[in-house]
């Protein structure tokens, strides 16, 4: 052990109850001086839960924390951060309209004569700015900067006010690989000034990039704090998910280029402006993978598919007879099916609760005129709360309160009760944790297999390597490539991106 | 069944409380408050005037809680109000007959509710701007109508809708407590009141998920102009006359006031028209308490906001949180946090 | 249905329709505030035939209730060079540099039914009524009719702080100061609407056990005198007899109370403001007599011995 004052932070026993759940059971976490400290766990494992309470955004209902070998007991965040504990959160919360010298000296601008020197402040913003080799107009709106260059900005801010710890809660979630390299310089900088600094994320590489420590948690509890060096990856996945769930990319690709009858079939399907037309074939208990990089037509792809958006050109049809996908309901009446990328605008019904988000689609296709019984919606929800492992305390919880992962099942549970013949997932697996991650990749396997037909929106390669029988690539707005059987490999869809020419379809 | 009732009532416990406590407090100022009499073959008194007189706006909640519940709102319920009470006092001076006159006004209604919806719905435009609109408008129109004047009809068929009786209560009371109940049992045995509850909570989900949030935005609004119709005809019908520049004027708001004291959110969401009602019955014990009381007349607009803003103020979360708080310090007992689950 | 689209939609340019030369020696100009109520459409129907009898060119510029309209519509009456304008101002206040204009154009201006604040020497005189006045001959007549008998009286207002509802109550407080048996019991504001004069109405009943304790109602206009009559009447109660109704305006419908024995007395302010105006305007121009700075007009007491059903259909068609 440690001499105890090697911590700056160090929180013993630490309990937090909420109304009909305990997120955190007497929970140990200690911070040395200048390291990078990761905190792990699946979502709802109690990693917020912990966070907020050291910062002060929740009243922890046991427990000590230390700062710097003092008790402390912070009130609200800005008590905390007046102590020394700085945070930055995933979604910035700056001021977008201010300028960025305003949102680094908000609430302390420097005073002449009473009122706000401006010039000092941009000033200091500058100087500020220039340790973190960020040289940038100080005096334009934030929101005119891209989010890595906010959080950069997020960071100054909270490390110039606080000094002692600064909390990074998922702070790459938004980044690209570019701007992850830039803000982790300015992190191991930090370190070296002697910070401590506690580090959340999903993404194990980071973990291993960049964290001395490692502290995981499940159910609100604590699974255990290692050194990084000493754990190896598959022990890390272990401590977190509690079960030897390690075929989490293992699953071998199956060359199994399904040979039924092609079940869907689009011809010359596009609309101007948003995707070029495309051919695509689809088999019954097939999945058609789909890669490319962002604003390469993935989710245009998929509205078009759905009726999200009309098709000017082409036609779709199912074994002989036209397809009707003028509109989202047209295509449900077909029998489709779509889980939307971005699950908080286009996914969840927040207020609503777990059974009725379930029962949503179901009910919208059977009209208004024909409710779904209560008793039959309790079931359809316990049910898919059941086969597909829904953490939620009950099916009344709004679905707003549940964590990614699990809102990502309810509304593929959603689709799973209109029972589908074609469905369509974009990016099923983002910003969700590992645990969830794999049973979602099981579960389209499994879907595969009882004959449904999937399109699969991924930038997880690996991932889509795994489930897809065939990849379809798009680069510009365009389907470029389609890699069938043998040639689905992540070295394959990458060199079809890649390739300038754009290879002929297979 | 019983947990379906019980959190029925949950829901309404703060609205039937403030109603309770408004009530007793009239009755301390105006002890007679709470007789009750036969006369002419129906109640008379005080609480049934509340319950009558409330009438129009407990009518425009109903429609006011769907469009709400929406997420938008509609300002032109009061104007609306005035061009079918000018609509059906034109239609009976001109003999169209009691059932002529009520098809056309109760169609005007609709027509005017569609007007907002396809505003609301197909152009896209927000719905505090689209139902200004008819709002600005709808006055004028009624004026033209009336030409002006206050357009009185003799008809006792219509006169009937605004002070006839049936059992014992006046008919705007029967009216607006059938049209309440028939709304909110269509809207909760059929699956309208969740598929209204997805959409206002969020428009696009509900959509890709194949709910017709098109169809389902004007007919909230439809709802809203035939709520205003029959308010707008009890308004007309009970001073047997249509009076164009003061009917239904600023009823828009008492309606949305009801709506809010009914604890429904204005950003849409969750509903409850029983708690709406109950909303628009307590704005009304507050108006009517006013007039029994023999304030001078000076002090009936603060009176009435003081009292809104109590009631608002203590059916805040915050203020709830307080409560909870106080009762459990003054449990005396462990205060243990294990109650909060409770 | 004879809508009066012609009389909403008439701007300024409709006084340029009216310009067609006729034979008359006079031609006036006339700026009405809109037609947002009975009365108004009243007035401006008077002032239309006052016009007609005498053979005075009325040019009619409607201001849809904006001060603005009405000064547009005042220059382009100077600027027409018409004999006179008559203007029922939309507000008090504002008038000075239009009022000006209009004096240095030797153009006098008579104002109707409101007073405006602006010297007096910019216009001719003012038409108004007395509403203090109008107040006194409803106590008057309560005073009287009683006639010293103990009398229980409840007031439903005009709309609260509005100059009518202030002066009414001030002149019927002044008629029956000083009889000590008659009392104001209860007092509420019934915002000069029918609906309102209803629902108070019934509160006083509730309140004032049943209406028993009520032998007079006074209101402050007529029409909430109406929705009041259908409260007692409701109440079981027989207005006009078991409650005395007083009120002031004489619009039509009060008429037909008064007919039926529903309604008791009512104070005329008449909408005929043009008659005197035209009186004093033509007797002005003949041999330049100046009028006095205020010409009231007169608050006529009408009461069931007046033959009601008569001076009913004579008003039915005003426009009220």
């Amino acid at each position: 052990m440690q001499p105890v004052n090697s911590y700056v932070l160090s929180a013993t026993g630490i309990d937090k109850i909420f109304p009909g759940a305990r997120a955190l059971n007497g929970v140990d976490f200690s911070l040395r001086r200048g390291e990078v400290h990761a905190l792990l766990g699946e979502n709802g494992a109690g990693k917020s839960t912990l966070v907020k309470c050291l910062t002060g955004a929740y009243r922890r209902d046991g427990g000590r924390i230390l700062l710097d070998g003092a008790d402390i007991d912070p009130q609200s965040t800005l008590e905390a951060q007046n102590l020394g504990i700085g945070t930055v959160y995933q979604e910035v919360n700056l001021l977008p309209n201010l300028t960025v010298a305003e949102n680094l000296f908000l609430g302390r601008q420097p005073k002449r004569f009473g009122l706000i020197d401006t010039r000092e402040m941009n000033r200091r913003a500058r100087a500020l700015l220039a340790e973190y080799e960020l040289d940038i107009d100080v005096t334009a709106e934030l929101a005119a900067y891209s989010v890595a260059v906010q959080q950069v900005v997020a960071i100054a801010r909270a490390v110039d006010l606080s000094g002692k710890v600064l909390i990074l809660d998922e702070p790459t979630a938004s980044l690209d690989a570019h701007e992850v390299a830039m803000l982790f310089r300015i992190v191991r900088r930090l370190r070296e000034r002697g910070l401590g600094i506690v580090f959340i994320t999903h993404f194990l590489e980071q973990v291993y990039d960049l964290s001395d420590r490692i502290t995981v948690l499940r159910n609100g509890q604590l699974v255990g704090t290692r050194e990084t060096a000493d754990l190896p990856r598959r022990d890390l996945i272990a401590m977190m998910l509690g079960r030897e769930l390690v075929e989490e990319v293992a699953t071998e690709h199956a060359a199994k280029a399904a040979d039924g009858e092609v079940r869907f079939r689009f011809r010359g399907f596009g609309r101007k402006g948003h995707i070029e037309p495309f051919d695509l074939d689809v088999r019954a208990g097939e999945v058609v993978g789909i890669a490319g990089l962002l604003g390469s037509g993935r989710t245009e792809t998929a509205e078009i598919l759905f009726g999200a958006e009309r098709a000017d050109s082409g036609t779709a049809e199912t074994s002989g007879r036209a397809l009707d996908l003028s509109s989202p309901r047209a295509a449900i009446r077909e029998k489709f099916g779509f889980c939307p990328e971005d699950r908080k605008v286009d996914g969840i019904v927040g207020d609503l609760s777990v059974r009725e988000n379930i029962a949503l689609a179901l009910q919208a296709r059977r009209g208004w005129a024909r409710p779904i019984s209560r008793a039959e919606q309790d079931r359809l929800a316990d049910q898919y709360i059941k086969a597909l492992d829904i953490r939620t305390s009950d099916r009344e919880k709004p679905i707003k309160l549940l964590s990614g992962g699990n809102q990502q099942k309810a509304i593929l549970a959603r689709w799973l009760a209109t029972n589908p013949d074609f469905l369509i997932l974009d990016e099923p697996t983002r910003g969700i944790d590992v645990g969830a991650h794999a049973e979602i990749i099981r579960l389209i396997e499994s879907l595969c297999e009882k004959g449904m037909s999937l399109i699969v929106i991924s930038s997880e390669l690996e991932e889509l390597v795994a489930y897809s029988h065939r990849v379809i690539v798009l680069r510009d707005r365009a389907h470029v490539a389609e890699l069938v059987g043998e040639e689905v490999t992540t070295a394959g869809i990458v060199e079809a991106i890649a390739a300038s020419a754009g290879r002929a379809d297979a | 069944m019983t947990s379906t009732l019980k959190a029925y009532a949950v829901r309404l416990f703060p609205q039937v409380a403030a109603l309770v406590v408004i009530l007793l407090m009239v009755s301390f100022a105006f002890p007679d408050f709470f007789r009750l009499e036969m006369q002419n073959g129906r109640l008379y008194g005080s609480l049934i005037d509340i319950l009558n007189r409330g009438a129009p706006v407990a009518l425009l909640a109903i429609g006011m809680t769907v469009v709400i519940a929406t997420k938008g709102i509609d300002l032109s319920v009061g104007a609306v109000m005035a061009i079918c009470g000018a609509v059906a006092a034109a239609c009976i001076t001109s003999g169209y007959g009691l059932v002529g006159t009520l098809l056309v006004t109760l169609g005007t209604g609709i027509l005017c509710g569609l007007w907002n919806g396809v505003l609301v719905a197909v152009l896209d435009i927000q719905p505090i701007i689209a139902t200004l609109v008819l709002m600005v408008a709808g006055r004028g129109i009624a004026q033209l109508i009336t030409e002006g004047a206050i357009l009185t009809f003799n008809d006792p068929g219509l006169i009937f809708i605004g002070s006839g009786s049936l059992l014992g209560l006046p008919m705007p009371v029967v009216i607006w407590l059938v049209f309440g109940l028939v709304v909110s049992l269509v809207v909760r045995r059929t699956a309208l009141g969740m598929l209204i509850e997805a959409l206002g909570v969020n428009r696009r989900a509900s959509m890709l998920s194949g709910v017709s949030t098109g169809v389902l935005l004007i007919a909230a609004y439809v709802l809203c102009g035939l709520c205003a119709a029959i308010a707008g005809i009890i308004a007309a019908a009970d001073i047997r006359g249509a009076d164009a520049n003061n009917a239904g004027l600023w009823l828009e708001l008492d309606a949305i006031l009801a709506v809010v004291v009914g604890g429904n959110s204005l950003l849409g969401g969750r509903f409850s028209i029983a708690a709406s009602l109950l909303g628009a019955l307590i704005i009304q014990s507050v108006n009517t308490g006013i007039l029994l009381s023999g304030f001078p007349p000076e002090f009936n607009l603060i009176i009435k906001a003081a009292i809104i803003v109590l009631i608002l103020v203590i059916q805040s979360p915050r203020a709830q949180s307080a409560f909870v708080f106080l009762s459990r310090s003054q449990g005396a007992a462990p205060a243990k946090t294990e109650e909060e689950a409770k | 249905m004879k809508f009066k689209l012609a009389l909403a939609s008439a701007t300024i340019l409709a006084a340029s329709m009216f310009s067609a030369a006729s034979a008359a020696d006079l031609t006036v100009g006339f700026s009405q505030i809109g037609s947002e109520s009975g009365w108004r459409a009243a007035e401006t129907t008077l002032t239309k035939q006052q016009a007609e009898e005498r053979g005075i060119d009325l040019k009619f510029a409607d201001a849809q209730q904006k001060q603005e309209n009405q000064i547009k519509a005042l220059r382009s009456f100077i600027a027409q060079g018409v004999d006179a304008i008559l203007m029922a101002p939309v507000v008090a206040t504002g008038w000075d540099e239009v009022l000006q204009e209009a004096k240095d154009a030797d153009i006098p201006v008579i104002l109707l039914d409101r007073k405006v604040d602006a010297s007096d020497d910019l216009y001719l005189t003012a038409v108004t009524s007395d509403t203090v006045h109008e107040g006194k001959v409803a106590g008057q007549w309560l005073v009287d009719t009683v006639a010293g008998k103990p009398c229980n009286v409840v007031e439903l207002q005009g709309t609260t702080g509005s100059s009518p509802a202030i002066d009414r109550k001030k002149g019927f407080e002044e008629a029956i100061a000083g009889h000590d048996n008659l009392k104001i019991v209860r007092s509420q504001t019934g915002d000069f609407t029918r609906t309102k004069g209803k629902e108070v109405m019934e509160s006083f009943l509730k309140a004032e056990d049943g209406g028993k304790n009520i032998c007079a109602l006074y209101a402050h206009n007529d029409d909430m005198a109406v929705g009041a009559i259908q409260a007692i009447k409701e109440a079981g109660l027989k207005p006009g007899k078991d409650i005395l109704v007083v009120s002031i305006d004489s619009v039509p419908d009060i008429f037909q109370a008064m007919a039926a024995g529903e309604a008791n007395a009512t104070v005329e302010l008449t909408p005929n403001m043009a008659g005197p105006a035209f009186d004093a305007l033509e007797a002005y121009r003949k041999d330049g007599k100046v009028p006095p700075k205020w010409i009231q007009t007169e608050s006529k007491l009408y009461t069931q011995a007046d033959d009601p059903m008569k001076v009913y259909e004579a008003k039915k068609g005003l426009g009220y």
